[in-house]
């Protein structure tokens, strides 16, 4: 793995500090935190309203992977470019989205930045730069790649990072996308999050190479492993791939190693994993809890400062999720508005 | 001359089809830094169909990409372009392969505006070569337009001529929603006249190639050559037939198909794509749910594929599509009361 610094060899003013604490000032550092602590409670909040019937359909919650999310878009600007999944509510928070608008369109309304047409499944805002989660599996991927082509035809100094999941790097499409970025040597970071199950499917079981980064050397391209629920690594492998997009020199695939506690959708009874897999990671590898403790080990934020966070998140929910009732939702007259472009 | 190109020959300039699509391919070239080909060996190569040509040497390889052999990723990369601000024209070698690329047309390139509610559109153009006749067997023969259009966010178009083949993919290019253009192999080396310059040829409007009023035939790509054909022998027998060039399967263009059976009382569809669950069924339900179905005064008929892949054998394949003598029969039965 890349970035061995762990927290715990680090001194505080030394060169062997993790890649964030050279990289990031305090503010910065905690911005970060305050975007885990979002997707955290967005999801749960979400969940939660599913529960209680107010949200319909189905969502994929990314909790447990908020590192992954957070640590890939921290080096991109608002111009750069995403590409995201089923499971995407984070790397939609991370790249900056408002959490009000995205309650909105899970709620169906006409505020949603779907207008209530997408739901969880197809959340964007590309205003910045998401340009769309995909409930197909793979799907984002050459749309990534045709985004990456625009940045260099018209020599917008963007890079496109494209998400997908382990499941995805068995479709066709993974392979032909990453193929056709290094002959044409495109601005694009592919990261694999890698959360150990396509849905009840093992990787060991779906996947004939140990690591999915090796499949990278197929194509030519630098293959990264990080740990996906230390934000550091995650946040460091980021950096260099898009630096080297930036530069002109091409893909990078990072596979970043991470787990969702919950199950794939609202369906799964976990009869695939068990108990005692998802408390050991939950318990011991938790990302937000590892970041905390960094973070304070650093003197970067103390508890109260970590509380103060929660609670400002917990009352940003709370609102997003009032403004998401009280929207207004779509006239049953425009369903077919949207299909295709209004003559100006 | 037949009388099919004679009746389409109504200027000097002559071009071929494939010639008239490279001329609107580098007229948008020339008028938008922003249009670009992709496609398999449309660079040097020129295209399994020589559609492309030359334009590698005036526009470079930057602007006329040959991609690996990787239809849905190539299609995909084109719908990522297309969402981001450039304008691809997505060449399949044949049409056939757009079942490898499907995911990204249909799921991707049709539904990413309504999914973002109207957030984003993709000005996306694609041409298929499509259509029998050529001994490329079954898996490089076909007429896959109805499956493209069954999906609301694309646009689906058929030209039959040279001149519309031009206007109709510079329409396609100016339009701010994916269009599937289907170009029938045949007529590639079809002469006819081509206006010079930048036109367009409206999406969502069919052409009436030939008047009549004994019966109407609405008729789509090569066919509309046939069914013209057709309906100068049925002149000779006193019965005139309507031609109408549907050129645009998705919109389609109803009001005129209404307007002529109103007025001819008779409806023949004449397409090559497999008859059942196609586009002879939807243009004859549109008649029954019409108005025009009062006015009927014979059952609707469809000619279309037989239900089978397109076989080798030359015999074999003519006799799976339509062809003149069978539309002039099925015409003057329909017309005379024969049934």
């Amino acid at each position: 793995m890349t970035g061995k610094a762990k927290a715990g060899t680090a001194s505080a003013n030394g060169r062997n500090l993790p890649f964030i604490y050279r990289r990031y000032d305090h503010a910065q550092l905690r911005e970060a935190l305050r975007k885990m602590h979002l997707i955290r409670q967005f999801e749960e909040g979400a969940e939660e309203s599913y529960m209680r019937g107010l949200i319909h359909g189905t969502m994929h919650l990314s909790i447990g992977q908020e590192a992954s999310a957070v640590g890939m878009c921290m080096g991109l600007s608002n111009e750069d470019q995403i590409t995201s999944t089923h499971r995407g509510h984070g790397h939609c928070i991370a790249k900056g989205a408002d959490v009000k608008r995205m309650f909105a369109e899970f709620f169906g309304k006409t505020t949603g930045y779907c207008r209530g047409r997408g739901g969880s499944m197809h959340i964007a805002d590309v205003s910045t730069g998401n340009l769309g989660a995909n409930g197909i599996v793979g799907g984002g991927i050459p749309i990534a790649v045709g985004a990456a082509l625009t940045a260099k035809k018209l020599k917008t100094g963007n890079v496109v990072m494209s998400f997908f999941g382990d499941g995805a790097n068995n479709e066709g499409a993974f392979h032909e996308a990453l193929n056709m970025a290094a002959i044409w040597k495109l601005p694009v970071v592919f990261v694999c999050e890698n959360n150990g199950y396509g849905m009840s499917t093992s990787v060991a079981r779906s996947t004939a190479v140990k690591d999915i980064a090796d499949r990278a050397a197929a194509y030519d391209m630098p293959g990264v492993i990080v740990d996906g629920n230390t934000l550091s690594e995650v946040a460091e492998a980021s950096q260099q791939a898009i630096d080297r997009a930036r530069a002109g020199e091409g893909p990078t695939l990072i596979e970043s190693k991470t787990y969702r506690y919950r199950g794939h959708s609202k369906s799964d009874r976990n009869r695939y994993r068990s108990k005692e897999e998802i408390e050991e990671w939950m318990n011991s590898r938790d990302p937000i809890a590892l970041y905390e403790a960094e973070l304070m080990e650093f003197g970067i934020i103390d508890r109260a400062g970590i509380e103060a966070i929660h609670d400002e998140v917990e009352r940003e929910i709370a609102e997003g999720i009032e403004f998401a009732k009280q929207s207004p939702a779509p006239e049953i007259a425009n369903l077919e508005k949207y299909v295709y472009t209004e003559p100006a | 001359m037949d009388a099919a190109t004679k009746t389409l020959e109504t200027g000097t300039r002559e071009l071929t089809y494939a010639q008239a699509i490279q001329e609107a391919m580098a007229i948008a070239m020339e008028r938008d830094e922003r249009v670009f080909l992709m496609g398999e060996d449309i660079g040097v190569y020129g295209g399994a169909f020589q559609v492309s040509g030359d334009l590698v040497e005036r526009f470079g390889p930057e602007r006329v990409m040959d991609t690996p052999i990787s239809e849905l990723g190539g299609a995909g990369v084109a719908v990522g372009a297309a969402l981001t601000g450039l304008r691809p024209i997505f060449e399949f070698q044949f049409s056939d392969f757009a079942t490898l690329a499907m995911e990204q047309i249909v799921n991707q390139a049709a539904k990413m505006r309504y999914m973002l509610g109207g957030a984003v559109s993709v000005p996306l153009v694609m041409r298929f070569p499509a259509g029998s006749g050529t001994g490329a067997a079954a898996q490089h023969s076909q007429s896959l337009e109805a499956w493209l259009g069954h999906v609301p966010g694309l646009k689906v178009v058929q030209p039959a001529t040279p001149e519309d083949a031009k206007g109709l993919l510079l329409a396609a290019i100016e339009d701010p929603d994916p269009v599937m253009i289907f170009e029938h192999k045949l007529l590639y080396k079809m002469k006819g006249h081509v206006p010079e310059g930048h036109y367009t040829t409206p999406i969502g409007k069919a052409d009436i190639r030939r008047p009549g009023t004994d019966l109407t035939i609405v008729a789509t790509s090569i066919m509309v050559h046939k069914a013209l054909e057709a309906a100068e022998k049925l002149a000779g027998e006193g019965i005139e037939a309507e031609v109408i060039d549907l050129r645009t399967i998705r919109p389609m263009d109803r009001r005129t198909i209404i307007e002529s059976v109103c007025k001819t009382s008779r409806l023949l569809c004449v397409y090559e794509a497999v008859k059942t669950l196609g586009i002879g069924a939807e243009i004859s339900a549109l008649i029954a749910e019409s108005e025009a179905f009062d006015y009927l005064d014979a059952p609707i008929v469809r000619l279309g594929g037989a239900e089978t892949p397109i076989p080798y054998n030359p015999d074999l394949e003519k006799a799976t599509v339509p062809q003149v003598d069978g539309i002039f029969a099925a015409a003057r039965d329909l017309a005379t009361g024969v049934r």
